[in-house]
């Protein structure tokens, strides 16, 4: 940062605090950290776009098994290559951040989950979900055995219509339950 | 209709297939009847719009004659299409909106001549893909429709019109970029071309983003609400309002408008939308509000508005910056942010406990220090004017020395820091503060300010837990919501991968075991073992303590100085050791219950708060024993007393009989050992080891270790760092049970030591830099990664139970033993607390002393007692009876949710079975039963039309993602405005052969709600009810 220009204008500022769910302070060190992954001349451009390599450089996503899927839901580019401007930088805080509502969280858990982006969770979906929470070692990876009989407990409780996937009002019905979800869907800068 | 055509070739479609067409058919139904029901309560007369479906329709039939290759080959466009066209039904409506103004008004000739480039392509594409045959008639038709339509409406609705058509072109250039989903409309077939219809015959619909969104805000609002919304954007197309013209009714319309753009900005940030979207609609908003507040209101009133809201702005401006400033001034807020984004929520929880410790130890520290200790120090009688604020002869010598001072004894055991040294003065100083009154009270204070946040707490984190208790979600919650996003360490990644990994499979495994459970005997019995085991660790480690106790105090009587360090410190030091390797103990113990780890945790929990209670209650007994003996020696000494004091005066007299009778330096009366120092002594000595102990362990323990292991890892045998000593993990559970033990000691001392809060402070002070260095600097993250939101209760329950188990003594030791009578605040009375009794009479007016006597009176305070256990029986009991009706509601939903299900189910799959059998004959029933559809001369291709109709739809919107929008429309939908079901519905489905005779228009309002008795099921199973209904009809 430093230059001038690269500051946030004010009533920017004030607008982004109206949109989202961060205080002043968070918005400012996001920018700050947005502006270091900026390259110097593009750092004068309000909307100039950070491919989700770099994204993922950041410590606080570089651990997490659902990283690209995050950076392509957030990502409102056209050729979907989940590259983020800075405003869905801030969408993506937003919705990570403290003060989200379960809704918005739970809203965007879905998204994540849902990695072929066709509305529901289906057998295929989970498979790959569960295969992100086990790591990639394959010592973690559960036999299909154990895969099957995971997918079929899942939607035995989730699948509340009995129609072999998950939707986004099922999904949001199980997540309001949960006493963990919101405290640990999180990513603080 | 292509999509119909493109579905006879193929009547094979899958059942499937044809349920989730229905489903999305019964959505576009919805949202034709909504706009039809807009429109009527709008204008608060009889609709028109049915004519124009069944005109519509009409059309359709005359365009079905269509090419036929030429709509097959659009038909297999649009399959291609239609995986594009998921972005849902709200882009549709919008586009359809915009087209919507430019046919109004363009003459029955000139089709495309008019409008934007865009629009001209738009409709270009639409005219390929149907072949003009019909299209010409068809519009013509349109248009004439509608200008009757628009004739009847009257000049106001035209001049709307125009407004909009104005605005709405502007917008359509704006947004010219020409966007994907634009080419659906193209190969989209009859029904949408019909939906639009519908829609034009008289509904408005606002514009623009902003309208769009509160749509979706307002799902469930009533039409009431929308319709004044639309007067509102007429309004608003008219480009100056004169406040002065509106009507009263207009006034209130405007208000709920600005309130309703007001309440969208409040709401926006918790919309699921990109940056983008939220701040046009915002801008939007904004500008709207802006213009139109200052509309309300007339004269003063108005100016008054004005004032108001520019208040307003302000104060929610300040109260932005107030929320800012409040998060920049919680302490600590990065480091533990920092924390937690190595470790996990748990290991921050730790911290997070921490800090509010703090800020409660904070207050006390206040209390304490502000109304006790500064007015002792400044106002009372100096250091050395009295016996009591005197250190004795015997000890001068050493009073400065540091091993005496470290122990609190010396010049330390005679200043503000202990009871002892307070006078029995009831006032001190020229503000005549009555210092004995407040130091009774700010105990009192201490222990119910205590109590209240610690309950207030409790019951909000149960109040965030709310109904955490159904179990039903094991696996998906294992699933969904086991990763925790902070983390941000590759190696607590890794941990909790494994950690994962090994749950989803003892999930699995307990699943089969609880089918089979046959080893339910022998975990029983290990269990049983178990804690036969921990019980005899217990009451050892008590008698350990006890006999250690006994046997310090025959120590002390034979005299401190004759005794080895060992011997005079064995009590710390066994109860230190003991805190240290019975957990150890337990741990090894508890691998035989074969618990969950996280109820295992619990257990572990709950034993070391047992340990650590015994041997806190064993100090006690022994400090008891303590207080006895210095009792009587207090007795021997009051004898002693007046002996002295006679002994004195028979000195003195003889020689100087006028004069003051003696006086001797405070440092040479004799004294009574003031037990209360005693007790606070002990309370603050057993602090400091303890703090130490901690301090130390953790820099042996954790960074001694650590340094080791990092530097000897290169010259040793084998891995240190994997294999036998490697780092230490962060015990969670052990530091929080220290701190909560640590805070019941202050608790209890704080009486009689008031400098123990400041001293808890400083410890707490130390500790969360020194834990959090040493956390990120020599802990390795747990492989044991569990969430810590379940255990917060835990722990304030466990700091409850300390917090009453330490206040029972003091309480003991305030109301039954008398205090000493030469040192303290209250020397001389009976009782500590008749300092109360004494403020009453002397400071109130006798009729408040006199009032409170009957309302102590034991007449009057047992009924009370008694009302407030009945008042507590009334409420437990009506809870649990809310319980039981909480869960009696859950089963009926249940119930009520799979009947749905099956009903669902049946109603589909007959839906689909009547569809199939529509598909099969179409052209042999249209013509077997030309008289039954009432549009005369549209007869025989208006099945395919329809049919078509309704697949385009069904197909366009299969895909619409179940995001929130759709999810919103559903339950709309479920509103139970049945009554306009759709009439493209009835087109399709109504008239499938055979079913029913095409209804009367009015029959639409009386379409039956969608699932009797359940009105608010979630959107899927709903789609299919009503579809499936509407074709029943």
């Amino acid at each position: 940062m430093g230059t001038t220009a690269s500051q946030l204008r004010k009533d920017v500022l004030s607008e982004y605090q109206e949109l989202t769910f961060l205080t002043k302070q968070e918005i400012l060190l996001a920018h700050k950290r947005f502006g270091e992954l900026l390259l110097k001349e593009e750092r004068n451009h309000s909307n100039s776009r950070v491919p989700m390599d770099k994204i993922l450089t950041l410590p606080e996503l570089k651990s997490n098994p659902f990283r690209k899927r995050i950076c392509q839901v957030f990502s409102t580019s056209d050729v979907k290559d989940g590259s983020l401007t800075f405003e869905d930088f801030l969408d993506l805080l937003s919705a990570f951040s403290d003060s989200a509502t379960l809704e918005i969280k739970s809203h965007y858990a879905f998204r994540i989950f849902d990695f072929d982006d066709d509305g529901t969770l289906d057998g295929g979906d989970l498979e790959k979900l569960v295969n992100c929470l086990t790591g990639e070692t394959d010592d973690t990876r559960l036999t299909p055995e154990e895969m099957r009989q995971l997918i079929n407990n899942i939607l035995e409780e989730s699948d509340i219509d009995k129609d072999g996937t998950v939707n986004l009002s099922e999904f949001q019905h199980v997540i309001s339950r949960s006493p963990d979800f919101v405290s640990s869907f999180k990513i603080v800068l | 209709m292509d999509d119909g055509l493109l579905a006879l070739p193929d009547p094979n479609a899958t059942q499937p297939a044809a349920q989730q067409h229905l489903l999305k058919l019964s959505l576009v139904c919805f949202v034709l009847s909504e706009y039809n029901e807009v429109w009527r309560d709008s204008r608060g007369q009889s609709p028109s719009p049915p004519r124009f479906l069944d005109q519509s329709s009409g059309c359709v039939c005359v365009s079905a004659a269509g090419d036929l290759e030429e709509v097959l080959e659009s038909a297999e466009r649009h399959e291609e299409e239609e995986r594009g066209k998921e972005k849902g039904q709200e882009r549709r409506r919008d586009k359809k909106r915009k087209r919507k103004p430019q046919r109004t008004t363009s003459q029955p000739g000139e089709a495309t001549s008019e409008e934007t480039a865009e629009s001209e392509a738009r409709r270009g594409r639409r005219k390929r893909g149907r072949e003009g045959g019909g299209r010409g008639r068809e519009g013509e038709r349109q248009e004439d429709e509608e200008e009757q339509g628009q004739r009847g409406k009257g000049a106001k609705n035209k001049k709307n019109f125009n407004n909009e058509r104005r605005r709405k072109r502007a917008q359509g250039e704006q947004e010219g970029g020409g966007d994907a989903p634009r080419r659906q409309t193209h190969g989209r077939g009859q029904s949408d071309e019909r939906k639009e219809e519908t829609k034009r015959g008289g509904v408005k619909r606002p514009t623009g983003p902003a309208e769009k969104k509160k749509r979706k805000k307002e799902v469930e609002n009533s039409s009431q609400q929308e319709s004044s919304e639309e007067e509102e954007e007429e309004e608003g197309g008219e480009e100056e309002v004169k406040p002065e013209t509106l009507s009263p009714e207009e006034l209130e319309k405007l208000k709920e408008a600005v309130d309703d753009r007001k309440k969208l900005i409040h709401t926006l940030r918790g919309k699921p939308w990109s940056m983008k979207k939220k701040l046009t609609s915002l801008g939007e908003s904004q500008k709207f509000v802006e213009k139109f507040e200052g509309a309300l209101g007339k004269g003063k009133g108005r100016k008054l508005y004005a004032y108001k809201v520019l208040m307003n702005k302000k104060w929610m401006k300040f109260r932005r910056d107030f929320e800012n400033f409040k998060t920049a001034c919680i302490p600590w807020e990065m480091k533990i942010k920092e924390i937690e984004s190595h470790f996990g929520s748990s290991v921050a929880s730790y911290f997070i406990f921490l800090r509010w410790m703090y800020g409660i130890n904070l207050i006390l520290f206040g209390l304490t220090f502000g109304l006790v200790m500064v007015p002792e120090a400044l106002m009372g009688r100096p250091y050395g004017s009295m016996p009591r604020k005197t250190v004795p002869r015997s000890e001068e010598a050493s009073a400065m020395d540091f091993a005496i001072l470290w122990d609190f004894g010396g010049y330390a055991q005679y200043s503000v820091l202990f009871y002892g040294f307070y006078n029995s003065q009831r006032t001190i100083g020229w503000l005549k503060f009555r210092m004995p009154l407040s130091y009774f009270l700010v105990g009192v204070g201490t222990v119910a300010y205590s109590y209240m946040v610690v309950i207030r707490t409790m019951a909000r984190n149960a109040n965030e837990e709310g109904g955490g208790d159904d179990n039903n979600f094991n696996f998906s919650w294992k699933v969904f919501t086991s990763w925790d996003y902070l983390i941000g360490n590759t190696e607590t990644a890794d941990n909790k991968f494994a950690s994962i990994t090994t749950s989803f499979k003892e999930a699995i495994l307990e699943e089969q075991e609880s089918r089979k459970d046959d080893n339910i005997h022998l975990t029983r019995f290990l269990r049983v073992l178990a804690n036969f085991l921990v019980l005899c660790c217990l009451a050892g480690s008590g008698y350990l303590i006890y006999y250690v106790v006994r046997r310090s105090q025959k120590f002390a009587l034979d005299g401190l100085e004759s005794h080895s360090w060992w011997e005079r410190n064995e009590v710390n030091m066994v109860m230190s050791l003991l805190g240290m390797f019975c957990p150890m103990l337990f741990d090894v113990i508890s691998a035989l219950e074969n618990y969950h780890p996280r109820i295992a945790l619990q257990w572990q929990l709950g034993r070391i708060f047992a340990l650590f209670l015994g041997n806190l209650y064993t100090f006690i007994i022994a400090l008891m024993d303590e207080i006895n003996l210095k009792r009587e020696e207090e007795e021997v000494v009051k004898q002693n007393m007046t002996l002295w004091e006679a002994g004195l005066l028979n000195e003195s007299r003889p020689e100087n009989s006028t004069a003051p009778p003696f006086s001797v330096h405070p440092a040479d009366t004799p004294r009574g050992p003031c037990w209360e120092t005693m007790v606070g002594q002990e309370f603050v000595r057993l602090i400091i080891s303890d703090t130490m102990t901690t301090y130390i362990t953790l820099l042996i323990g954790d960074f001694l270790r650590a340094v080791l292991v990092r530097f000897l890892n290169h010259c040793w045998c084998w891995d240190l760092e994997a294999g036998f000593p490697s780092y230490s993990e962060f015990d969670v559970s052990g530091n929080v049970l220290g701190l909560i033990f640590n805070q019941g000691m202050i608790w209890m001392g704080a009486f009689y030591a008031p400098c123990l809060p400041a001293l808890n402070v400083m410890r707490l002070h130390v500790s969360m830099y020194l834990q959090c260095w040493a956390v990120m600097c020599c802990n390795a993250p747990q492989e044991r990664v569990f969430k810590a939101s379940r255990s917060n209760n835990f722990y304030m329950a466990m700091l409850l139970v300390i917090l009453f188990l330490s206040t029972l003594p003091a309480i003991y030791t305030v109301v039954s033993i008398p205090p000493s009578f030469d040192c303290g605040p209250f020397s001389g009375k009976n009782r500590m607390y008749d300092v109360i009794q004494e403020t009453l009479d002397s400071d109130f007016p006798p009729w408040f002393s006199k009032g409170f006597s009957y309302v102590s009176n034991p007449g009057l305070v047992l009924p009370f007692i008694l009302l407030m256990v009945l008042a507590i029986y009334y409420l437990q009991s009506t809870s649990k009876t809310y319980k039981q009706a909480n869960l009696e509601l859950k089963k009926k939903l249940q119930t009520q949710n799979e009947e749905n299900k099956k009903k669902n189910k049946k109603a589909a799959l007959k839906a689909a079975m009547e569809l199939e059998e529509a598909r099969k004959g179409p052209r042999h029933t249209s013509r077997t039963s030309p008289p039954r559809s009432i549009h005369a001369g549209v007869g025989t291709p208006e099945h395919p039309g329809g049919l078509g109709g309704t697949w385009g739809t069904l197909k366009t919107s299969s895909k619409g993602r179940d995001k929130g929008e759709d999810h919103g429309r559903g339950q709309r939908a479920n509103q139970g405005k049945g009554g306009q079901q759709a009439p493209s519905l009835r087109d399709s489905g109504g008239r499938v052969p055979g079913i029913s005779p095409p209804a009367p228009r009015s029959h639409t309002h009386q379409t039956p709600g969608h699932m009797p008795g359940n009105p608010r099921q979630p959107a899927p199973r709903l789609h299919r009810v009503s579809s499936s209904q509407g074709h029943r009809e």
